[in-house]
């Protein structure tokens, strides 16, 4: 099975001298849903730039599904949907329309555009609004017009550069929904986000670019594995003003009369071993949370260690 | 993409296009029809009587074909320039980027777009001065010809100026400082054979009035210039800045980085 897409040795470097990609490497299976992260100028909107057409690349190759973007151009861009980072339709034009001129570009007759753009415009919430002007909308509302503007087309590979940013937890959460439906239906699906949380609960394998080089292409799973301590945070239903001592490898301490900050090691140490602990100790437990985000804290170690 | 989707794409893009202006026809049809009603009263009906006829037509007959032809310039230029570069400013170029159309549809169909509008205008225009002229058409394919060339041409006109703008600033300088005077010294007030020796030469650097004069010859049926000598002039330039567009548009100038 070919891949969705394969970049080798992609090089950028604009008019002004900044070199923003050095030669990445990058590869992203079928029916994957995938994470590119970086930081801000790290490359990710250069690399997703190129892919789609947006940015001429310095030398380097792209294949989509197995098409060339410098030899098979219009069969590789027939496989991308593209939600850019900014709002960039006309917002004067009816949110319907949009879709539908989107649609045309793809050569799509304009009864079949029809036919899905209300499909597309009913899954996203967005029927009511279909003969406002896009600049009525709201700023979720105009995320997900992007959405739907980009899967249009129906194609195999979507892009997305931080498509939650600035929406409410609620429309943000139902977008996840959308996409790991979408992602499961086979589209595959490439996701840059700074919601570090967003990226670990969606995306099954994750791409770090760091000052235009790829530093870590590795599955999340395999990622997340590295974290060699894990930290929870335990709200108790009832207070308590001191703890016992515990394991050498795990540090279980009082934040509060309430709350208690446990820090243990992976694999001298286990979960369940925590709760024997609050068991034993009459510790009535009401909610647990992770005290940090792992890939957070992992993406933190990999871009201080390229700096180093 | 097939013929078929390559015709639905063109299509999508011209009806876009239309829309665009049209909606807002208060700010694109109406403004020229008004302007021109103008100078067909002023230079026509009250200057034009002291004048007299020039090339054996009066004044306000002679004048015309030049009026309607500078609303079509003016408005194919406007038009593409005011489109390509409003898509550039709010991004949504990219949906067409992003997408397999070649660049080869985009600018026929911002360019198609252009040419209605100039010609709509024109139509308008040209119907204004029936209320304040006698003239009787003299070659209908001549006119009609000579038109569309003439707002072909500066529709690509319009999509170079777009295609380096930066900013509004520099979609209204080419007009304002080039297009206008050009259009005025390009015959659409008088007969060159007016002019002295050394600015009758000059003004054959002026493609307008070669545009202007043989529009004028399809209407009236007298000219400056050879109707042979338009049409090469306009087919030449089209042919120069349509290859030259292309080509801006493949290596993305202005519209990829």
């Amino acid at each position: 099975m070919s891949a969705a897409l394969e970049i080798q040795g992609l090089k950028k470097t604009y008019g002004n001298g900044f070199t923003a990609l050095k030669g990445i490497d990058l590869s992203v299976t079928q029916g994957d849903f995938y994470a590119l992260l970086g930081a801000n100028g790290a490359g990710k909107s250069t690399t997703i730039g190129i892919v789609s057409s947006l940015v001429n690349k310095t030398s380097g190759k792209v294949r989509i599904f197995d098409h060339d973007l410098d030899t098979q151009r219009e069969q590789a861009k027939a496989q991308i949907g593209l939600v850019p980072q900014e709002f960039n339709f006309n917002v004067f034009e009816p949110v319907r329309e949009i879709l539908i001129n989107q649609a045309g570009y793809y050569g799509i007759p304009r009864p079949e555009a029809n036919t899905r753009a209300e499909s597309l415009l009913r899954q996203l919430g967005l029927w009511e609004k279909r003969k406002n002007q896009a600049r009525e909308l709201s700023g979720g509302m105009k995320r997900r017009l992007m959405i739907a503007r980009a899967l249009i087309h129906r194609p195999r590979l979507l892009i997305l550069d931080e498509p939650t940013a600035g929406v409410d937890i609620e429309i943000r959460r139902s977008m996840w929904e959308f996409l790991t439906e979408l992602n499961q239906s086979g589209v595959t699906i490439i996701l840059t986000t700074h919601y570090l949380e967003e990226a670990e609960s969606l995306c099954r394998n994750i791409g770090i670019i760091d000052k235009g080089e790829v530093i870590e292409n590795t599955s999340m799973k395999k990622l997340l594995n590295r974290l060699d301590s894990e930290h929870y945070v335990f709200d108790l239903e009832q207070e308590v003003q001191t703890l016992p001592p515990t394991d050498a490898h795990c540090s279980i301490r009082l934040r509060d009369p309430a709350t208690i900050d446990v820090e243990f090691h992976k694999g001298h140490y286990s979960l369940n071993q925590v709760f024997d602990f609050m068991n034993r100790n009459n510790l009535k437990i009401s909610s647990m949370r992770n005290r940090t985000n792992r890939l957070e804290q992992l993406f933190m170690d990999l871009v201080e260690g390229n700096k180093a | 993409m097939n013929a078929q989707q390559k015709w639905v794409a063109y299509y999508t893009i011209v009806v876009k296009e239309v829309l665009r202006f049209a909606r807002i026809w208060v700010q694109t049809i109406l403004p020229p029809v008004i302007t021109t009603a103008l100078y067909f009263i002023i230079f026509g009906n009250l200057i034009g009587p002291q004048i007299g006829d020039m090339d054996g037509h009066s004044y306000i007959n002679f004048i015309m074909p030049g009026l309607i032809m500078m609303t079509v310039i003016t408005n194919s230029y406007a038009n593409v320039v005011s489109s390509f570069y409003g898509s550039k400013f709010q991004g949504n170029i990219a949906e067409m980027l992003v997408s397999p159309l070649p660049n080869w549809i985009i600018l026929a169909g911002f360019i198609t777009g252009g040419v209605a509008r100039g010609m709509a205008v024109g139509l308008a225009v040209t119907i204004v001065s029936m209320l304040f002229s006698d003239w009787q058409l003299q070659n209908i394919l001549v006119t009609i010809s000579m038109g569309l060339l003439t707002s072909i041409l500066f529709s690509l006109a319009g999509l170079v100026n777009g295609v380096y703008a930066k900013s509004f600033d520099d979609i209204s300088i080419i007009p304002t400082f080039v297009l206008t005077p050009l259009t005025y010294l390009g015959g659409v007030f008088y007969s060159i054979t007016m002019l002295s020796p050394f600015w009758q030469k000059l003004s054959l650097f002026n493609p307008i009035l070669y545009m202007v004069n043989g529009f004028r010859n399809g209407i009236l049926g007298v000219s400056d210039m050879p109707l042979w000598l338009s049409y090469l002039v306009a087919l030449v330039f089209i042919t120069a800045l349509g290859s030259f567009s292309l080509g801006l548009l493949n290596r993305g100038v202005g519209i990829r980085s």
